[in-house]
């Protein structure tokens, strides 16, 4: 037994995020954290980590009791966390990046060998079968580029336990294939890994164990070979879910409607060339692809966040200019962006003031403000989309990552949006919120909207889209029938072509 | 399930507001209640209305700055813009010439024209207000030195001199700086340009994504803010009855100083004109304090950056406490 929790429980101010929870990690093992939001899994990891001290019970490092007080004592006794959050410093190369904290000394004391440094971080990023440009400022990568050398930077660092908070959030298929192998070769090297996720396939080709959390409790530990999909979901909610796997045959489908939204031959320098696609009111059209093939990018400029430089945009059949955001939503078009803490929140403000942000011309016509109007969407629209929180007057900040995700959601359909673009609108949200999303996503279409949604989760996006959309390094590859195509096929189209 | 925004919360924010400034506020209760231990005088009638003469154009400034540092900007150009208006408004207020509205209105336009150009140069020019405003601190004060021809514009009708003046016993620029404190605070509660304000400090990619036209939030806070530092201006004259070139050099680092002791804070979002009354409160009671007590200025300077630091320090203390 490489880490283990004992009997650990812990409080933030009045809410017990812990109680009583044990946990075991073996040399060799890959052992899965599962539950929904607020269960407890990154309170417990984070304690694990040295990044908080629980309130009782204890920590055993080789079956010595510890108290870490702070991620550099974890470090110290080889446990090593990899941050769900990336906290890389942007003006520092790669390779500084990497071994921030552990630099090689150089001959003369308080200098770096520099050469070492680089030689070190080469061989870092090989392990993980990552072409990154060593000397280039972390600033310049990708978000998966900068989470690939978070993990590397782990792995560097971490002899006997590595957690991972959602590693492959960020990460396209290739990166991710190339994760898997690195964590083969730590377990065969004895390195026990905890792994967080919230994607179910995931989970049972990585893990031999699995433990269960919920309410901050200890559900289960059980062999993965023992659970199955619907079981562990069973587990993590507390009851079945009915019927969310068959949501999209469910529903009706989109008879032709009128098309609400045509693109035409819409191009921008470096990001996506020549998109063209339609998509007709009551229809959900699905658009796949890896990281960094341009779904974004096409979202973005649809929006008018970083708008196209050639192309047509047509809204209702007329030709439209989209140059910023309350262009778009002016059109009736509404988006729910992929990154919350960028585009999405005001975290200081109260929850309903970030409900009700993009609609307040709506609710309030005219300069002035009325609160009780305000009050009222906002409080509607918590109820509606299940917002949980410690009252309306908090700061959403303070919320859990799926009720922000709800927060966002509600502030986009507040404003009564007729196309609808969700960038990885369940990233990141436990499950029970997730099937909240999809029945949400199925209502909208039948509402007549038009809904364009991106995810990388494919079953998510074979269940909920009319059409799916398949993008390539910046172009649409391919539209398939998401009732007949299988994710393998799709793959096939989002893969970059090799050159031979 | 309970409705999630049940009524007893709507209580909250006002709680947390006013929790967040007990620190200003006790930090002024236990200064006043040492200061009338230690001299009696502190409490008569005169002293206070003294006081508040004395934090009225700190107070007006203060009040418009507060606007730009909750949309994450900052203005470096007050003092500048209160030399440059006053002047313009001492040129236009000798005897007989004008009725009073003309002076008063030609220095708030044109601080208003010095704020509104510092907007357009961070918002529309993409300079970092730092930058921005330090500009204007320099240009602004040239342009004033110019128009006086680098001499104290004198020759000034009783009308505006009044304005320094009482009312009902209530010194003139204490009123100022109530009307506008409270027109501020009522445009940050009751609009929706305040409501954006806060929105565009606290995140304005966010704000730009929901559809609110960021750059004309901006531009109105940097236009506010001259507009209220052009009035700081022209109280400023009336008080001293001159039209002084050379008048408010290092005005802006009080009031950013009372803003920030008030609980705003600088990284934007957060924060209001309440707080930063108190703040302007804590430090003209302070100061008024130490002349009470004979202290020389010297060493008031010492005690007054002591207690900038001290305020911020003290708040971040709690709040490191609070996220515990």
């Amino acid at each position: 037994m490489i880490l283990a929790a004992k009997e650990v429980s812990k409080a933030f101010g009045g809410a017990q995020a812990l109680r009583g929870v044990s946990f075991e990690l073996a040399a060799g093992e890959v052992h899965a954290l599962m539950g929904e939001n607020g269960a407890g899994k990154s309170t417990l990891v984070k304690i694990l980590a040295g990044l908080h001290a629980p309130d009782a019970g204890e920590v055993l490092v080789r079956g010595r009791p510890v108290r870490l007080r702070g991620p550099h004592e974890a470090l110290r006794n080889g446990i090593a966390m990899i941050h769900q959050e990336l906290m890389p410093v942007p003006g520092l190369s790669v390779a500084e990046n990497l071994l921030l904290g552990r630099e090689p000394r150089g001959r003369l004391p308080g200098t770096v060998d520099r050469r070492a440094l680089r030689r070190e971080a080469v061989r870092l990023l090989g392990l993980l079968d990552a072409d990154l440009p060593v000397d280039a400022p972390m600033g310049t990568l990708s978000v998966a580029g900068m989470q690939t050398v978070e993990i590397a930077r782990a792995l560097g660092a971490a002899a006997a336990a590595v957690i991972m908070d959602e590693p492959t959030a960020a990460l396209s298929g290739r990166e991710v294939a190339a994760l898997f192998r690195v964590i083969a070769a730590l377990k065969a090297r004895g390195v026990g890994i905890i792994y967080i996720t919230h994607k179910m396939d995931e989970v049972f080709r990585v893990a031999d164990r699995i433990t269960v959390l919920r309410d901050g409790c200890l559900v289960r530990t059980a062999p993965a070979g023992e659970l199955d999909e619907s079981r562990l979901i069973a587990l993590m909610v507390g009851r079945e879910l009915s019927g969310w796997r068959h949501l999209a045959t469910q529903r009706p489908r989109a008879d032709a409607g009128e098309p609400l939204l045509v693109v035409r031959g819409l191009s921008r320098g470096g990001a996506f060339r020549d998109v063209s696609f339609e998509i007709r009111r009551g229809e959900v059209v699905g658009l796949a692809g890896l990281m960094g093939a341009g779904r974004s990018e096409v979202a973005a400029a649809l929006f008018g966040l970083a708008p196209a430089e050639a192309g047509e945009i047509r809204v209702r059949g007329a030709a439209v200019r989209v140059r910023r955001p309350s262009d778009a939503m002016r059109l009736g078009i509404g988006m729910v962006t992929e990154d919350r803490r960028g585009y999405g929140l005001v975290p200081q403000m109260a929850v309903w003031q970030n409900i009700t942000l993009a609609a307040l011309p709506q609710l309030c016509p005219g300069p002035l403000l009325r609160r009780t109007a305000e009050r009222a969407a906002a409080g509607e629209a918590a109820a509606r989309y299940g917002i949980k929180a410690d009252g309306a007057g908090q700061a959403v900040r303070l919320l859990s990552g799926g009720n922000q995700q709800k927060v966002v959601i509600a502030r986009t359909l507040l404003a009564q949006p007729e196309i609808v673009i969700l960038d990885e609108p369940t990233r990141g949200i436990d499950i029970g919120a997730k099937a909240e999303v999809h029945a949400l996503i199925a209502a909208l279409a039948a509402q007549g909207r038009a809904v364009l949604l991106i995810s990388s989760e494919m079953p998510e996006l074979l269940r909920l889209s009319d059409r799916l959309l398949v993008m390539r390094q910046g172009g649409l590859v391919a539209e398939l029938d998401p009732l007949t195509v299988t994710q393998e096929e799709v793959l096939s189209y989002a893969m970059p072509v090799r050159k031979a | 399930m309970p409705c999630p925004l049940g009524k007893r919360n709507r209580l909250n924010p006002g709680f947390r507001a006013w929790g967040s400034r007990m620190g200003v506020v006790l930090a002024l209760l236990a200064t006043g209640l040492a200061l009338a231990c230690l001299c009696p005088q502190f409490l008569s009638v005169a002293n206070l209305t003294n006081v508040v003469r004395q934090v009225a154009i700190n107070g007006i400034l203060a009040v418009g700055v507060t606007l730009v540092l909750l949309t994450g900007g900052v203005d470096l150009s007050l003092g500048s813009v209160v030399a440059l208006s006053g002047v313009v408004a001492a040129h236009l207020a000798h005897p007989g010439e004008y009725p009073l509205a003309v002076p008063v209105l030609a220095g708030v336009l044109a601080g208003a024209a010095c704020g509104g150009l510092n907007g357009l140069v961070v918002t529309r020019g993409r300079v970092p207000p730092f930058i921005a405003t330090l500009g204007m601190m320099t240009a602004a004060r040239g342009v004033a030195l110019v128009l006086s021809g680098g001499r104290p514009v004198s020759n000034m009708g009783p009308a505006l001199t009044r304005l320094a003046g009482d009312w009902a016993r209530v010194p003139v620029p204490a009123l100022v700086l109530a009307a506008v404190a409270l027109g501020a605070a009522w445009m940050l509660r009751n609009t929706r340009q305040g409501r954006y304000l806060y929105a565009v400090g606290g995140n304005e990619q966010a704000a730009r994504a929901a559809g609110i036209g960021v750059r004309g939030v901006k531009f109105l806070a940097y236009a506010l803010c001259g507009a209220l530092a052009g009035l700081a201006g022209v109280v400023l004259a009336a008080r001293i009855t001159t039209g002084q070139p050379n008048a408010g050099v290092a005005y802006e680092l009080d009031p950013i100083a009372a803003v920030v002791i008030g609980g705003t804070s600088l990284a934007g979002g957060v924060g209001g004109v309440g707080g930063t009354l108190l703040g302007v409160l804590l430090m003209g009671v302070i100061g008024n304090g130490l002349d009470l007590l004979n202290v020389s200025s010297y060493y008031q300077q010492i005690v007054k950056g002591l207690i900038i630091v001290g305020a911020v320090w003290f708040d971040r203390q709690r709040r490191s406490v609070e996220r515990e």
